[in-house]
């Protein structure tokens, strides 16, 4: 039972969370309702993607400081192949980046293997590289997406038989994003792969004696992060309409939910369902602290504690489980 | 290297320039480093000349002192990303002060939240234990949120840039940077503190292998409180430096610094996990990189293509660099 609830606990600790972020939302602002739900899954949607992409990685022992660059390049590649294009082409377009970004994560893995440099520093170098390689894109913000892309994030989804006062709460962001995630991940963590991810993570070594091909496995962990950013980079055009070369603040975002979905930095432990939920925790803390109107650069504050906080109770708790 | 001798006595001449190589770690950081500027030279003839030799030095400083910060955490295995904060509010702080206070008090409150952060990482990281990734990024995103509201309680004031500290980021006595005299007795501090003292020894001790630097009676705390407060003071120190190069007062003015200051260290041959590495290869690792920027600025090429070719030559220069240490 105590095993279970230290498994799954986090987890569950960080929905109640939600809950009652929800309901103190409720209180602060009687007036928050379903569209205010759905906004904010929306403006959760290119961060949650920049957290799985972070996930992935960080449970196979690694980290990926170009996650937010490669979103940015991928949302470049998108908005600029898709200007001036037919809605058609934009079919193409899709799985045209979504290979980008599983190809440039391969790249980043494969430069960890072949050079031996830490993953640091090697993913701290094609931050650079991928951040330049979107300034060459796009200048500047620019490009465009089809319409019927831009409709994928918007609204709620229509389900028959239910009144409208419970669709209103299912917007077609979280939807899509459900379903994006599901689909890879899912079928990933069931794999033979994902268990090699979760037994390199845990430990390179006996993974590798136990007949692990690690190299490999450390590779396609980089191209699912590639793909996940991808994915996040697709969004981050969806809903605005256009694609900024400059990344966005989703690399400190995404160490931030990992650490707090209860994914451990030193690999191996953790699932993709907490790290999700704490991004929405994130976000939600964000809204109130506005809605209470507290100075929005307090809110950044607020935010730094809650991540050192919550991470340090973590330690602290994982001491006391070890000593007795 | 028993396994790899060779039937002659006399090994190949590449060999030995190998083994030389990896017997001194610098030579070839050194080497890299002239290579760089002839390559500048041979690009842009007289470019090199001494107004621009001081000028890459009074600017590969800040970066060195940053990078110096670098050194030490990552010697123990950690990696400080708060120095860009501690250094940008340091340097706000004396400018916004400035104008009510004298320089060194100015200077002493700015040196205040330097060693909060510094006291709050090593708590964070020594006595929770903290993976100190997180906790420097928590704190650096801690202190930007109050210099973004110290900013709006100082709005009117203006600001100004102690003209001592102008004088020193940006002055020339005979040719040379003054910001030497503060460098010299910085770098002299790291090199002596990590080289000849037994702080120094428990930092490597720490960083190769804690458990074992546990067992033999470390007290392990009070060697990281005292490391990232050392950091954090040092961090502030290079913002108050920053300022004085700088002159104008800015809420990310020593962001765009962290990341180059890692990789500043990592070139200089200092590993990222721990036990391995030294301050004398950060100093010319942070010249390298201050070289290879005004390389590419000279080179007239697109932003985008520039960051390309940064990124590219600092993956190059460390896989290289660390073939080169690890064949021994």
């Amino acid at each position: 039972m105590t095993r279970f609830l230290r498994r799954r606990g986090w987890v569950a600790g960080l929905f109640i969370l939600f809950a009652l972020l929800l309901v103190a939302t409720k209180i602060i602002q009687p007036g928050y309702g379903a569209g205010d739900f759905v906004s904010l899954s929306r403006a959760v949607l290119p961060y949650a993607f920049a957290v799985a992409a972070q996930t992935v990685v960080v449970i196979a022992g690694g980290i990926d400081l170009s996650v937010a660059a490669m979103m940015a390049l991928t949302s470049v590649t998108a908005a600029a192949m898709m200007n001036g294009a037919s809605p058609s082409y934009a079919l193409f377009v899709v799985p045209f980046v979504l290979a980008l970004g599983f190809v440039l994560g391969a790249v980043n893995g494969i430069l960890i293997i072949v050079t031996r440099v830490p993953d640091i520093v090697v993913t701290l170098a094609m931050l650079f590289v991928l951040q330049g390689a979107a300034l060459l894109v796009l200048s500047a913000p620019g490009g465009s997406a089809a319409e019927w892309l831009k409709a994928l994030v918007v609204g709620t989804v229509p389900l028959p038989l239910l009144p409208d006062a419970v669709t209103a709460w299912f917007p077609k962001a979280l939807l899509l994003l459900v379903v994006c995630l599901g689909i890879v991940w899912i079928p990933l963590k069931h794999s033979k792969l994902g268990l090699s991810l979760y037994a390199i993570g845990s430990s390179e070594l006996a993974a590798f004696r136990s007949g692990v091909p690690v190299a490999r496995t450390r590779i396609l962990a980089y191209a699912f992060s590639g793909l996940f950013a991808a994915m996040g980079g697709l969004t981050l055009t969806m809903s605005t309409g256009i694609g900024a070369p400059i990344p966005g603040p989703y690399l400190l975002a995404s160490v931030a939910a990992v650490v707090l979905g209860g994914v451990t930095l030193g690999g191996g432990r953790g699932g993709l369902v907490g790290p999700i939920v704490a991004v929405f925790v994130l976000r939600l803390v964000r809204t109130d602290l506005t809605l209470m109107a507290v100075d929005p650069n307090v809110t950044t504050i607020v935010e730094g504690v809650i991540m050192v906080v919550v991470v340090m109770l973590g330690a602290f708790l994982a001491m006391k489980g070890r000593s007795p | 290297m028993s396994n790899t001798v060779l039937p002659d006595s006399s090994p190949l001449p590449g060999r030995r320039l190998k083994r030389l190589m990896s017997d001194y770690p610098l030579v070839p950081l050194i080497l890299l480093l002239v290579l760089l500027v002839a390559v500048l030279q041979a690009m842009r003839p007289g470019i090199v000349n001494p107004a621009w030799i001081a000028t890459t030095i009074k600017f590969a400083i800040p970066l060195a002192i940053l990078a110096g910060c670098q050194t030490m955490v990552m010697l123990t295995g950690g990696i400080d990303l708060s120095v860009g904060t501690v250094a940008t509010m340091a340097a706000f702080i004396v400018a916004t002060q400035g104008v009510h206070h004298d320089p060194g008090v100015a200077i002493a409150i700015a040196l205040v939240p330097a060693l909060l952060i510094g006291l709050f990482n090593g708590i964070g990281i020594g006595v929770f234990r903290v993976h100190p990734l997180i906790m420097t990024l928590g704190t650096g995103l801690i202190g930007t949120g109050f210099l973004q509201v110290y900013q709006r309680t100082v709005i009117s004031t203006g600001t100004a840039v102690p003209p001592s500290l102008a004088w020193l980021g940006t002055g020339l006595s005979y040719g040379v940077p003054n910001a030497l005299l503060l460098f010299v007795p910085v770098a002299a501090f790291i090199l002596f503190l990590l080289n000849r003292t037994g702080f120094g020894r428990l930092l490597y001790a720490v960083g190769d292998n804690e458990h074992a630097a546990r067992l033999s009676g470390v007290r392990y705390w009070q060697v990281i409180l005292t490391l990232y407060v050392l950091s954090a003071l040092l961090a502030g120190i290079a913002g108050l430096l920053y300022i004085g190069l700088i002159k104008s007062a800015s809420l990310s003015l020593a962001e765009p610094l962290v990341l180059p200051s890692v990789a500043a260290a990592v070139i200089g041959g200092t590993s990222i996990f721990g036990g391995r590495g030294g301050y004398t290869g950060t100093i010319i690792g942070a010249l390298i990189l201050r070289v290879l920027i005004t390389l590419l600025t000279v080179m007239q090429i697109a932003e985008g293509a520039r960051q390309i070719l940064f990124g590219l030559i600092v993956l190059l220069v460390t896989a290289a660099y660390l073939r080169i240490i690890e064949d021994r």
